[in-house]
Parts: C-alpha cells; sequence; structure tokens
C-alpha cells in the first residue's frame, strides 16, 4: 500500500508494465525531439533569437498563418454550424453519403489536396478563371491560402456540433413555443447557449490545425515572401539554408503557440463536457 | 400492452411539430448553403483530382502510375505506414489500459501530452527530428562514426510518421475503456484468467471496433503525411520518396496528368478510409444496441 498516494488501490495486474511503456515510448518519440528543438533554440543569443523571431519577414508570416486560420475557422463556424444543423435535423436524398463525405479532409492527403485546390483556384482554372476576370486572384494570393485552410478545417466545427445537436432535447423546444417563442427565439435563446461550448472547442481545433498547415498551402500560396509565406514555410526555408538555429527559434515560438492552443481546447472541451453532461 | 399504440394522432402534436421545426422556406435554404458549401469545397476537389488525372488519356495515366519511381514510391509509403501504425497500436493498448483501468495522479497530463502531436506543426516535427539525427544534430557525429543513416533515409521517414499519427489509435481507446470500467476484467480475473488471458479475451475484444477505427484513420493519416516527411526524406528517387512527395516532385516539374494520376490513387485510397469508417460506425453502434437489448 506504499504507492496509494499516487494510484488508487486496483486488482487488475500490469499497471507498471503498461505506464511504463506508455511513458518511455512517449517519451522517446514525442518529448525528446521537441525537447532538442527548444533545447538548439537556446543555443541562441536573447538578442540573436529575438532578431529571428521578430525580423520583417517573420512578422509577415505570422500576419498571414494566424490571420487565413482566423478567418478560415470563422468561415468553418458558420458553414459548420448549418451543415450540422442541417444534418441532424434535416432529411434529404443522399444524407448519409454527405456525411461520411464531411471526413474527407481527414482522409485525404494534403499534398493531394493542394493541388486540387490549386488548379481549381488558378488563373485558368475553374473557378480561378471566372474570379480571374472579375479582378480578384485566388491562387497564389492570400485569398488562396485562406481557402485551402477552409478546406484542412472543415470537418472539426460539424463534427464536435453534431454530437450535442443530436442529443438536445426536443422538449426543451417545445417548452419554448408553447410559452410563446418563435422559431429565431427559440434558437438564439435556447438552442445556441447550448450549443456555444461546442461550437467554440471546434472553431479552436480548426484555428490550430490550420496555423501548423504545411501540405495544402504551399501549393497555391505561391510562396512569395512578405506576400504569401506562411510561417512553416519560412522553418522549411531556414532549414534549407542550413540555418539551425534560425529555424529552431522560429519552431519554438509555433510550439509555444501550439501549447496554448492545446491547453485553450482542453479547457473549451472540459466546460463542453460539463455544460453538456448536466443537461443529460 | 404493448399492443396500444405509442402515439396517437391528435391535432396538436401536429401544432407542436410546426412549432419546433422552421417554415419550410428557412429549410429549404438552409439545406442548400449547405450542401452547396460542400459541393464547392469537397466534391469539387475530388472531381477535379480524378478528371485532371484522365485528361491527357488512360495511358498516359497507367504509364504515370507504373513507372519505377512511382513503383518505389508507393512501396516506400507503403512500408512506412506498415511499420508506424503497429506501433502505433502496441502503445495505444498500453497507454489506454493504464489510463482506463487505474486511477493515478498525472493521469490528465499524460492524455494532454498524447493529444500534444496533432498540435504541432508537421514541419515541427521533421524539424525536431533533424535536430537529434541530423549531421549537425545531437546524435550527429555518433550516427556518422558508425554509419547509420536516420536523415534523408528511411528509418526517418518512419520516425516522422510514427511522430505525426502517434494520438490516433491511443485517442479511440481511451474514452471508450473509461466507459466500459472494470467489471468485465475483474470478472474475469476471479473465475481464474491470468492478466494476458483476461486482455485479449475480455478487453480486446470489447474495443475491437474502436482499435480498427483508429488503425484506418492512423493509416490514412501515414500514407498521406507531406510536411514532417518532406523535412526528413530529402527527397532522392526512387530511395527515399514516399507518394506524396513523388507528386511535389512532379507538380513543380509541371507534369500535372502525371502528378494528379498518383494523386488519384491516394483519393481513391482516401474514399476507401471513408467507406470502412461508416461501416465500423454503423458496427459498433450496432454492437452497442445488442449490448443493451441483453
Amino acid at each position: 500500500m506504499t504507492k496509494s498516494s499516487w494510484l488508487k488501490p486496483s486488482v487488475l495486474p500490469g499497471f507498471g508494465l503498461s505506464l511504463g511503456f506508455a511513458t518511455f515510448y512517449l517519451s522517446l518519440i514525442v518529448l525528446l525531439p521537441l525537447a532538442a528543438l527548444l533545447g538548439h533554440s537556446l543555443t541562441l543569443s536573447w538578442a540573436e533569437f529575438c532578431k529571428v523571431v521578430a525580423s520583417d519577414r517573420a512578422i509577415a508570416s505570422y500576419q498571414l498563418t494566424f490571420g487565413a486560420s482566423f478567418v478560415a475557422a470563422a468561415v468553418n463556424l458558420v458553414f459548420g454550424l448549418i451543415v450540422a444543423w442541417v444534418l441532424v435535423r434535416y432529411n434529404f436524398f443522399g444524407k448519409k453519403l454527405i456525411d461520411a463525405l464531411v471526413d474527407l479532409p481527414f482522409a485525404l492527403p494534403t499534398a493531394v489536396a493542394g493541388i486540387a485546390l490549386t488548379a481549381i483556384y488558378a488563373p485558368n482554372g475553374w473557378i480561378g478563371q471566372h474570379l480571374n476576370a472579375l479582378g480578384i486572384k485566388a491562387a497564389y494570393s492570400p485569398l488562396g491560402v485562406t481557402l485551402a485552410l477552409i478546406f484542412i478545417g472543415l470537418p472539426f466545427v460539424v463534427r464536435t456540433v453534431q454530437p450535442v445537436l443530436e442529443d438536445l432535447e426536443k422538449e426543451i423546444e417545445e417548452a419554448a413555443a408553447s410559452l410563446g417563442a418563435n422559431r429565431l427565439q427559440t434558437f438564439c435563446r435556447i438552442l445556441f447557449p447550448a450549443l456555444l461550448p461546442s461550437l467554440l472547442t471546434g472553431f479552436a481545433l480548426a484555428f490550430a490545425r490550420a496555423v501548423g498547415e504545411y501540405g495544402s498551402v504551399v501549393f497555391i500560396s505561391g510562396n512569395m515572401p512578405m506576400k504569401t509565406e506562411i510561417t512553416p514555410l519560412l522553418i522549411m526555408t531556414r532549414l534549407e539554408q542550413f540555418d539551425y538555429a534560425g529555424a529552431a527559434a522560429l519552431g519554438s515560438v509555433m510550439l509555444l503557440i501550439s501549447f496554448i492552443l492545446l491547453l485553450l481546447i482542453n479547457l473549451l472541451q472540459h466546460w463542453s463536457n460539463h455544460r453538456h453532461g448536466a443537461k443529460a | 400492452m404493448s399492443s396500444i399504440p405509442l402515439v396517437s394522432p391528435h391535432p396538436a402534436a401536429a401544432a407542436l411539430r410546426t412549432a419546433t421545426t422552421e417554415p419550410l422556406w428557412v429549410r429549404l435554404l438552409l439545406t442548400c448553403i449547405a450542401l452547396l458549401f460542400l459541393a464547392l469545397f469537397l466534391v469539387l476537389p475530388l472531381f477535379i483530382v480524378f478528371s485532371e488525372a484522365f485528361a491527357r488519356g488512360a495511358e498516359l495515366y497507367w504509364a504515370s502510375i507504373s513507372e519505377p519511381a512511382a513503383l518505389h514510391a508507393i512501396k516506400l509509403t507503403l512500408i512506412a505506414a506498415a511499420i508506424a501504425v503497429p506501433c502505433n497500436v502496441v502503445f495505444g493498448l498500453a497507454a489506454s489500459w493504464a489510463i482506463a483501468k487505474f486511477q493515478f495522479k498525472g493521469r490528465q497530463l499524460l492524455i494532454t501530452l498524447i493529444d500534444l502531436p496533432i498540435a504541432v506543426s508537421p514541419v515541427i516535427v521533421g524539424l525536431s527530428l533533424m535536430l537529434i539525427f541530423g549531421a549537425r544534430g545531437y546524435l550527429g557525429d555518433w550516427l556518422m562514426d558508425h554509419e547509420v543513416r536516420i536523415m534523408f533515409a528511411v528509418p526517418g521517414i518512419v520516425l516522422a510518421t510514427i511522430f505525426i499519427t502517434f494520438p490516433f489509435v491511443a485517442r479511440e481507446l481511451i474514452p471508450l475503456m473509461q466507459e466500459q470500467g472494470r467489471e468485465q476484467e475483474e470478472a474475469a480475473l476471479t473465475l481464474g484468467a491470468n492478466g494476458w488471458q483476461t486482455f485479449f479475451r475480455v478487453t480486446l475484444p470489447s474495443v475491437k471496433w474502436a482499435l480498427l477505427y483508429g488503425v484506418i484513420l492512423a493509416n490514412a493519416r501515414a500514407i498521406g503525411e507531406f510536411g514532417a516527411v518532406s523535412v526528413v526524406s530529402g527527397k532522392i528517387r526512387e530511395q527515399t520518396n514516399t507518394m506524396p512527395l513523388h507528386i511535389e516532385i512532379l507538380y513543380n516539374e509541371y507534369q500535372f496528368a502525371a502528378a494528379f494520376a498518383v494523386s488519384s490513387l491516394l483519393a481513391l485510397l482516401a474514399l476507401v478510409t471513408l467507406l470502412l469508417k461508416s461501416l465500423l460506425e454503423y458496427k459498433a453502434a450496432k454492437d452497442l444496441a445488442q449490448g443493451r437489448s441483453h
């Protein structure tokens, strides 16, 4: 009973083996490489570090990466809610097929998505030529980057909102209606607050995914420094110039932001489960 | 009692139904917006892949996917996935056993750390491996002395793929095993089974669909990984080129039809993944319903 201070006693065997293996494997595969990254960025002095991560080119890349990711996640927030709503509440021909297709961005390799989207939005592409006639440049511009990030983040909001919407009790809406609320009031006052935690979770997941995305963006962005260069690509460029410390410094900044986003997502999910659990 | 109809047709019921749904025009409008959005962002790219792949005829298509460089890329991609996915299955089972069947301090931290690779940019994954195993990395000199090649070689590609697909199996298993609790295993042990018997005969069968689901997701991600692999592979044709990297090279050489031909294989695989995923969801739901009716 000596170790029961941190482990609740159990009759099941294999705790030491399974936890030992899991933590060893986790440390070796994930934590060690990330520690090496942080360690390597420490080889720079503070002034050098600041010079790398706050250079004009780096700041332009952050603006594009976070700006495009935010817009893409916001677009997915609105349309994801509509898609989830339609899939849960309405019946139409081919619904099951469409429901399955929503996960396509998870299954389709990002490079394939990248060249397909470029073919669509390039100046001579299917949609690109019409946009071009209107004077809008889609591919090889920040708009193209945003389009790729919308594709990548599409399933997140739908898949976080869908189960919550399915579990909502019809009685609450009936009560609202019988008390004289119209449909819009019921949605704004009853349904939307119940869906809010899952909407925000989906938004944060789509945003976090978009911030780190490389494969699909690299084809459609055109990769012009200061204009259409995302931060992961800037890291790649530093690496190709054998500037390992510079790449590690930029990587550390991105990693730190990923940590914060992950923490935020965990908090949101906790809130969402809590709200959801209390209702059921 | 069961012969009495549960719902009697009543005018009030119809009124209630109209009160809890939207007018027809709103329903039609929302459905059209959703379908248009999905058609634009999902169906159109998928369609483009196949139409561009066959744009120069079936002969070129066949030549593009059967040339030695393409075949080698396909082989390497499958090897990397075939090593990475089983490694992560073993990890996923071990981690979910420890996390779901025991109560210990630091459990929540462990769950968060398992999710970490999802939030990390693929380029950073590749960069981190480079800083350990690359020529100027922490182990660079030692590896050079012992003539072990990890970067710009197959082991580096496998390591990057393992990192990227790390959480997929564990994430599917942990919530399910937490929900299932410990009673079944405790009963098996009381009846005289040993630990491994309990695991293989009781735990594993009860999570088989979730396990397969995780494997399918991990496999799709492993085969399609681009960013991380692109840093560590060096893109040497017929040596360290995976399918997504092969596509990039063809595309940058303006061999669009060939690039889309190889892409169409990956798109086909993505569609098979979605099909299997739906099948497994259906199976798991059926098993759950059966379990409840017993």
